[in-house]
């Protein structure tokens, strides 16, 4: 069926399966940022936002997207670079295959909650899988991302 | 006068892709190549072992969409090995693309091709297949010389003198010795005797095996995949669908994590036959399942220790047998269980008198195993480390002491490592180190905290190698261009660790120019120069000296062409990092002159390749020590504080060095604790998702804390060795020691699960 949706603010006019998943509507769409792990629902890499909040895309069905306003990391390039440059600064992207879903979900994290402490970063990030990187360099990414934050409200 | 420059030497340089994976760019298989392709799936057998009587595929056929199913009666009929390893493999040549008999659940039956997935996922329920259904080998004690053979067939071939024999389900087998073991053995104050078990775990790479395949302008077939090794793809696909291996053309884009699965061939051959034979571009992307139940993961492995020592904690005989699990194929079979011994006993070597390692690798109806990241030593050392542990609780010796009494040395000779030298080794400072982080002689190895939790402390000791010597080959293609900036080409594969960067940074090092003026490029089976590729643990240390030596040698070719253009000799001539100047600094040409130059009536090519190869492979070692509490209620276990020392001789980039090692450590925290692969009683794997194969969240992961302790290789670039599978391997023993300490039990089975710690608590107190 046809459905009308915004991603990345632009309108989209598509077809899609009534059983079509989000996920593979969002690829086909060109939003190739968006990866998948897993079947389960288990690990987190094709995190997007619907209308502003973070979901599983591959635990959604497109035709509910319908109406809606998806973001992918396509649409927020400006604020992956500026914390994605704290993750590179330790080496923590290693294969990058799950850096999209956990970029997505901590974005979502920052507007959230501006100044969680450790626990809550890895609360709010559980399940965002990573196989590579032992997850301690993306905290320790994290952990600068928002002391530079801090310092630069600080000067304001 | 110039700044002097900056060593990029053991400095924290950005990976060269660091920035475009962050954002998320496209770059991995299935983003980069055209989805307009034919989409192949593989049926999938549901029986561990069968004989394929009849198979229908008319109904199929005919499922609008459908460009081609094929079954065993289309495929070439010579055996290949998937495995990625140096021709020729130790791996037996035991495979089809598709077989008339099917060996485990999930072996391939038939391919479906078809213009999109729905198309071919009804065309798979309308295959008809009759089976006659054989009795399975399930268990690997009665393996060897059962009846039931797994690999009855003749053209079954062993390429290499591995003590394989496929008439008694003998992947492999062998035995290394020295010494008069039972003359030591009976002369020690002790010997310790104990099995341990180590599973099949999975690598569980994020991003699943795939494949696209197209014919090219030539009618070539171009392999684009997921692989850490594009020359061994090349070779093997042509091997499976025999053809000639000038008609193959692999490439690699960027990789979703590797860990040694991609060292196996596992999805390229489905989409390069389909494309084969019908000429249209074909993409198969392997499912979670698929990945978890017909991928390549670690061996399981039964390892028998017996140990003997003197009161005082001198070991002085170790004797090792390793039962190890290849499943239905033999990938990488005979040369994983070698670690299992080569890469454990070693490690007491100062007072080693006699060791005696055996071991068989059988075929059974399960799962082929493959490569991953340890690589067997992982197992043997889980093995040798608890029994290390066992002794020194045996004795009543600390466990950190009777290791500092017995570990290999720098300068000795270990007769049970290939006979090769330690030239390079601070696993002492490594000990002393970790020792002095975690607070280890402050603390005791148990304590009740009153609150239903003891808290205790745990070790364990590792070492690897650094490539596979006197065989695997790494090659480096440099070449200076315009403006005066340089082109790497290198065949190995950056599956995500950095070795772009990595091997940059040599470069940049060696030609004293900043790591962004060397552009790399890798992998192409095409232009690249040849390379083993990316595995045991061979990148930095032989790809790395290779980048070296290829630097020297543009050196010399940049000064030819410069003394052409200064009509000098070209000894008196110098490299100066933006220039070649005469040793009197009365004449210089920049590079970018000699670049033009070069592009200019000039007959020297500004370009060299070097190739090398060594006949030794320094083993990197490490040290690793955790603190975690056991629950008395429950048996859960939560990891408090990991240290980890590790002496990689010289880390080349320290951040990517740090995050290998704890990456690692989250893995081998996976393999001790949560990651299982059982089989039903009808061989069939019950985890084959996420939900059921747990691998650790970064609520599971504890406090890592990793240091470095430098030696110097001197056959390294600049004094680096190895560092990506170690890291893998102390966590396991480690924490099987803490949880002993904590509950008086020790678990000789992994993962230790918090059932098997309550149900071990429970029964240590009856
Ligand atoms: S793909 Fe794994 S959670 Fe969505
Ligand atoms: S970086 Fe590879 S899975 Fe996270």
């Amino acid at each position: 069926m046809q459905i009308v949706l915004w991603i990345n603010e632009k309108k989209v006019n598509a077809e899609a399966a009534p059983d079509m998943l989000l996920i593979d509507f969002l690829r086909a769409q060109g939003c190739s940022s968006v990866k998948r792990g897993c079947e389960s629902a288990n690990c987190g890499l094709c995190t997007v936002f619907v209308d502003e909040k973070p979901v599983l895309s591959c635990a959604m069905l497109a035709v509910r997207a319908a109406g809606h306003r998806v973001v992918t990391l396509e649409g927020l390039q400006e604020e992956a670079e500026g914390f994605g440059a704290y993750i590179a600064d330790q080496g923590a992207e290693q294969c990058g295959f799950c850096n999209p879903g956990f970029m997505m979900n901590a974005i979502a994290m920052f507007r959230e909650n501006p100044d969680p402490t450790e626990e809550e970063i890895k609360e709010y990030l559980a399940g965002n899988l990573c196989r590579c990187s032992g997850y301690e360099g993306q905290m320790r990414g994290i952990l600068s991302y928002l002391a530079y934050k801090k310092e630069k409200g600080a000067a304001k | 006068m110039e700044e002097k420059r900056t060593s990029v030497i053991n400095q924290p340089v950005r990976k060269k892709d660091a920035m475009s994976l962050v954002c998320g760019k496209p770059g991995y298989v299935d983003d980069g190549t055209p989805s307009d392709c034919l989409a192949v799936k593989v049926l999938r057998s549901p029986h561990a072992h069968a004989w394929i009587e009849d198979i229908n595929t008319d109904i199929a056929c005919k499922v609008p969409g459908i460009e081609a199913v094929y079954t065993y009666k289309d495929v070439p009929q010579k055996r290949f090995t998937l495995a990625g390893q140096t021709y020729p493999e130790a791996s037996p040549y035991d495979r089809l693309i598709l077989d008339r008999r099917v060996r485990f659940v999930g072996d391939g039956v038939a391919i479906v091709a078809g213009e999109n997935e729905k198309a071919v996922d009804k065309a798979l329920k309308l295959i008809k297949v009759t089976y006659q259904v054989l009795e399975p080998v399930l268990d690997i004690h009665q393996a060897k010389d059962a009846d039931v053979l797994v690999h009855p067939e003749e053209n079954w071939k062993a390429l290499c003198d591995v003590g394989a024999d496929n008439q008694r389900n003998l992947c492999a087998s062998g035995l290394d010795e020295d010494g008069n073991l039972e003359e030591v053995m009976d002369s020690c104050d002790i010997v310790l005797e104990h099995t341990y078990h180590t599973k099949a775990n999975q690598q569980a790479m994020m991003e699943t095996f795939r494949t696209y395949t197209c014919i090219d302008p030539y009618g070539r077939l171009h392999v684009i995949s997921s692989t850490q090794i594009v020359f061994h793809v090349r070779r093997i696909l042509a091997n499976a669908l025999d053809i000639p291996k000038s008609m193959i053309r692999v490439t690699k884009p960027r990789i979703g994590g590797g860990f040694g699965a991609k060292q196996s061939c596992i999805s390229e051959m489905y989409p390069a036959f389909v494309t084969w034979k019908t000429k249209k571009a074909a993409k198969m992307i392997f499912s979670r399942k698929e990945t978890q139940t017909a991928g390549s993961p670690r061996h399981e492995m039964e390892m028998h220790v017996r140990l003997g020592a003197m009161k005082d904690g001198t070991i002085r005989a170790i004797d090792l047998y390793t039962l190890s699990n290849t499943g239905a194929y033999g990938e990488h079979g005979p040369t994983t269980v070698g670690l299992s011994g080569h890469k454990s006993i070693p490690l007491y070597n100062s007072n080693l008198e006699a060791f005696r390692f055996r071991y068989d690798v059988v075929y059974t109806n399960m799962q082929a195993a493959g490569a991953y990241r340890g690589y067997g030593a992982t197992q043997g050392l889980f093995a040798v480390e608890s029994m290390v542990n066992e002794l020194a609780s045996k004795l009543g010796i600390d466990p950190v002491a009777i290791r500092e009494k017995n570990i290999v040395r720098e300068g000795q000779k270990a007769a049970a490592y290939y006979n090769e030298q330690m030239n390079a080794c601070a696993l002492d400072r490594c000990i002393t180190k970790a020792k002095e982080m975690i607070k280890w002689d402050e603390k005791p190895l148990a304590q009740d905290m009153g609150n239903g939790k003891i808290r205790a402390k745990g070790v364990a000791l590792a070492m690897q190698g650094s490539g596979i010597s006197g065989m695997d080959v790494g090659s480096a293609t440099i070449k200076l261009n315009d403006d005066g900036f340089y082109a790497l080409s290198i065949g190995a594969a950056d599956m995500g660790t950095g070795c772009d960067t990595i091997l940059a940074q040599i470069a940049a090092e060696c030609l004293e120019c900043s790591v962004d003026d060397i552009v790399v490029y890798g992998a192409d089976s095409d232009s690249s120069p040849y390379d083993s590729g990316s595995y045991a643990s061979s990148t930095t240390y032989v790809t790395g000296k290779a980048v070296e030596k290829a630097c020297v040698e543009l050196k010399k070719r940049m000064c030819r062409i410069a003394a052409k253009m200064m009509q000098c000799d070209e000894e008196e001539l110098v490299f100066d990092s933006d220039g070649i100047r005469t040793a009197d600094c009365s004449q210089k040409v920049t590079l970018g002159e000699i670049a033009a130059k070069s592009m200019n009536g000039n007959t020297e090519a500004s370009q060299v390749t070097v190739t090398h190869s060594s006949p030794i492979s320094p083993p990197p070692f490490m040290a690793g020590m955790v603190e975690l509490e056991v629950d008395k209620e429950t048996g859960a276990v939560e990891l408090l504080d990991y240290v980890a020392v590790v002496d990689c001789g010289t880390p080349i980039n320290s951040n990517l060095a740090k995050v290998q090692t704890e990456g690692g450590l989250a893995q081998g925290i996976g393999m001790a604790l949560y990651e299982d692969v059982t089989y039903s009683a009808k061989g069939k794997i019950l985890e084959d998702s996420f939900m059921q194969y747990k691998i650790p969240t970064r609520l599971d992961v504890c406090r890592l804390r990793v240091e470095f302790e430098n030696s110097y290789e001197e056959s390294g670039p600049f004094g680096a060795k190895s560092i990506g599978e170690i890291v893998i391997n102390t966590p396991s023993p480690a924490i099987a020691h803490a949880i002993y300490n904590a509950t008086g039990v020790w678990h000789r089975e992994l993962p230790i699960t918090p059932e098997k710690v309550l149900m071990g608590m429970l029964s240590h107190e009856n």
